[in-house]
């Protein structure tokens, strides 16, 4: 497992090391990677007969260094620029090689309009890239998506230069 | 003055700021909110009497009258300091002293201690041109439920005056993040409609979206992302337990509860992340599949009869609304102007219906007339969005930016009168109007 992910890392290094917005993929493969429900949220009654309201604890996230690989989308769009052809290419054979490496797929939006519809745009983003990592050999039980909208942005000004970088999707290894 | 009520908000702080640069842009309106602005009515709300054995009255009660009456935007409350009398009861009430303030109405009203923790709250409003009382009231308080009287008392004064049921007595859901960047925290929060008696409901390291009451006011549906899935949780209030009721592979997103309070609607990616609406009946867990539209269809809400469903769907290219009969049928499109309009919220009598409207490249609210089928921007951010309407259906709350932080303003469905509710230290989004409390 640990040998299978140097090599991934080494390989991605080699091939992408011209591509410099994309960190380098350093899978993450913590057995918690993925499984931080349960412990991070805490909820509050009250009125008269409540509880006092509870306070936050949690696991620790994943941060930007342990990030898997980025993928970055044009306004309002959701197909996939030529250039991630052979980066997705590379991802879908680790996971054809791979059948007990899971990806969760986290799509973006930036934060313009309204919420729920922006966690729609999101996850087509999601499916773009999960659609590509399917045709090229990976398996429909090893992908997951989700979407986050604009909840969870990456940069976090109001102008177009964060919004280039919020229209995305992360992939993110569990096993 | 009107500043002068304010600082006793602990953290959000009620600012009234009247709109004129806004809305320009219609000219026609102009004139009238300049009128609307200079026909606040001016009122005098009397300190209360107190009479008990505790040091001091538990609350300013007049305070809180004086706030409320004012951040409607349609009073005036005059300055203590201006008043000839100070009377507690009606008997004592010289309607002269009053016309010559130019005072349409009066307020007078006293606490009395009946207990350790018991009081009696009683007040009387009196139109100072026919020198007759238009309502008078008692009715008991503890310590806790202080501030609920006052607003309750407020709220009897607002309708007697207007002949608009009052909401001074209900309450905001809404969330906010606090910390940096990726090391945030997101708090469910349910404060008064005026900001105070702040209570968390929920707190998490993930996202929190998307907050819905229950026709009862004793629930909260939400959207929460622990452990990298979106799942729908039902909170009780009182007791702060909860209910995991929709946690599919794909997208949880976007409850409402029907007017009986019995289902969600709901939206749902699955695994190939193709958004429809479903409606799930809490009880028995059934879920039917409303909408079967390759396109984003998503941001469902009922409408007042519990028959229809309003979402939002980009099934013709951009997002537009459209609403679908609860047991399903063609959906009909409802929004025409403009290439983006979403997140629909009728009003409680079902005559307007609140979106998010891209205006010239900005997103603002809109309020669409059902019958005459006109859009009016009554917001006049960049970045408004998730407005929800007051139960009296007159007026909305939706969020805005404020710098780097989103914040909360209110602003009646006319469009005339406008307020904020402002963060001090957290980025405030996704507000949501309570139902009528029952008291």
């Amino acid at each position: 497992m640990k040998i299978s992910n140097w090599v991934l890392a080494a390989f991605l290094a080699l091939g992408l090391a011209a591509c410099s917005k994309n960190t380098i993929p350093d899978p993450d493969t913590t057995s918690d990677g993925s499984m931080v429900g349960g412990n991070d949220a805490s909820t509050g009654g009250y009125g008269s007969d409540g509880m006092g309201a509870g306070e936050s604890f949690g696991d620790e996230m994943a941060t930007d260094d342990e990030m898997a690989m980025v993928i970055y989308f044009d306004f309002d769009e959701s197909e996939l620029r030529p250039e991630y052809t052979d980066l997705l290419a590379r991802h879908a054979t680790h996971l054809a090689n791979n059948p007990r490496v899971n990806a969760r797929l986290e799509g973006h939006a930036d934060e313009r309009g309204s919420r729920e519809y922006n966690i729609g745009l999101g996850e087509r983003r999601s499916q773009t890239v999960r659609r590509m990592l399917l045709i090229q050999g990976a398996s429909a039980n090893q992908i997951s998506t989700v979407s986050f909208g604009e909840e969870r942005p990456a940069a976090f000004g109001s102008d177009e230069e964060s919004y280039t970088l919020n229209r995305r999707v992360e992939i993110k290894y569990t096993q | 003055m009107r500043k002068s009520f304010m600082p006793f908000a602990p953290r959000l702080i009620a600012i009234l700021i009247l709109s004129l640069s806004g809305l320009a842009a219609r000219a026609e309106l102009v004139i009238e909110i300049t009128k609307g602005v200079g026909q606040r009515t001016p009122v005098a709300i009397v300190p209360f009497g107190w009479e008990g054995s505790d040091a001091g009255a538990p609350l300013d009660v007049a305070r809180v009258i004086a706030a409320d009456l004012e951040r409607s935007g349609r009073f005036d409350a005059i300055d203590e300091k201006d008043m000839l009398q100070k009377p507690t009861t009606g008997v004592e009430v010289d309607f002269d002293d009053w016309a010559i303030l130019g005072v349409e109405a009066v307020v007078v009203g006293k606490l009395t201690q009946t207990g350790d923790n018991a009081y009696s709250l009683q007040f009387q409003l009196f139109d100072v041109f026919k020198r007759q009382q238009l309502v008078g009231y008692r009715m008991p308080a503890s310590r806790g439920t202080m501030r609920i009287a006052a607003h309750r008392a407020a709220d009897m004064i607002y309708e007697k005056l207007t002949g608009i049921p009052g909401v001074f007595g209900t309450q905001v859901a809404y969330v906010t993040s606090k910390g940096q960047d990726r090391d945030k925290t997101y708090t469910l929060v349910v404060s008064d409609a005026d900001g105070e008696n702040e209570n968390t409901i929920m707190e998490s390291r993930d996202p929190i979206m998307s907050p819905a009451w229950s026709p009862d006011s004793r629930r909260l549906a939400y959207v929460s992302f622990e452990g990298n899935q979106s799942s729908i949780f039902v909170q009780t209030l009182r007791t702060g337990n909860r209910v995991k009721v929709s946690s599919l592979p794909g997208i949880n997103g976007s409850p409402a509860f029907s007017p009986d309070g019995r289902k969600l609607v709901l939206t749902l990616g699955g695994v190939d992340g193709n958004l429809d609406i479903h409606i799930l009946d809490l009880s028995t867990r059934e879920l039917t599949r409303l909408t079967t539209n390759r396109s984003i269809d998503t941001e469902g809400s009922w409408s007042p009869d519990g028959r229809q469903i309003y979402f939002t769907s980009d099934r013709s290219g951009g997002p537009q609304i459209y609403r679908i009969g609860i047991n399903g049928g063609d959906p009909e499109r409802i929004t025409f102007e403009g290439s983006y309009n979403a997140r629909p919220r009728l009003s409680p009598d079902g005559s307007k219906l609140a979106l998010v409207h891209l205006d010239r490249g900005n997103y603002r609210i809109g309020v669409l007339d059902m019958a005459r089928k006109e859009l009016l921007i009554v917001s006049t951010g960049n970045q408004d969005e998730s407005p929800s309407f007051a139960p009296n259906s007159d007026s909305l709350i939706y969020a805005t930016r404020q710098g780097r932080n989103g914040v909360l303003e209110t602003v009646s469905a006319d469009g005339l009168v406008r307020s904020r509710l402002a963060s001090g230290q957290s980025d405030v989004r996704e507000p949501v109007w309570s139902p009528f409390p029952r008291y």
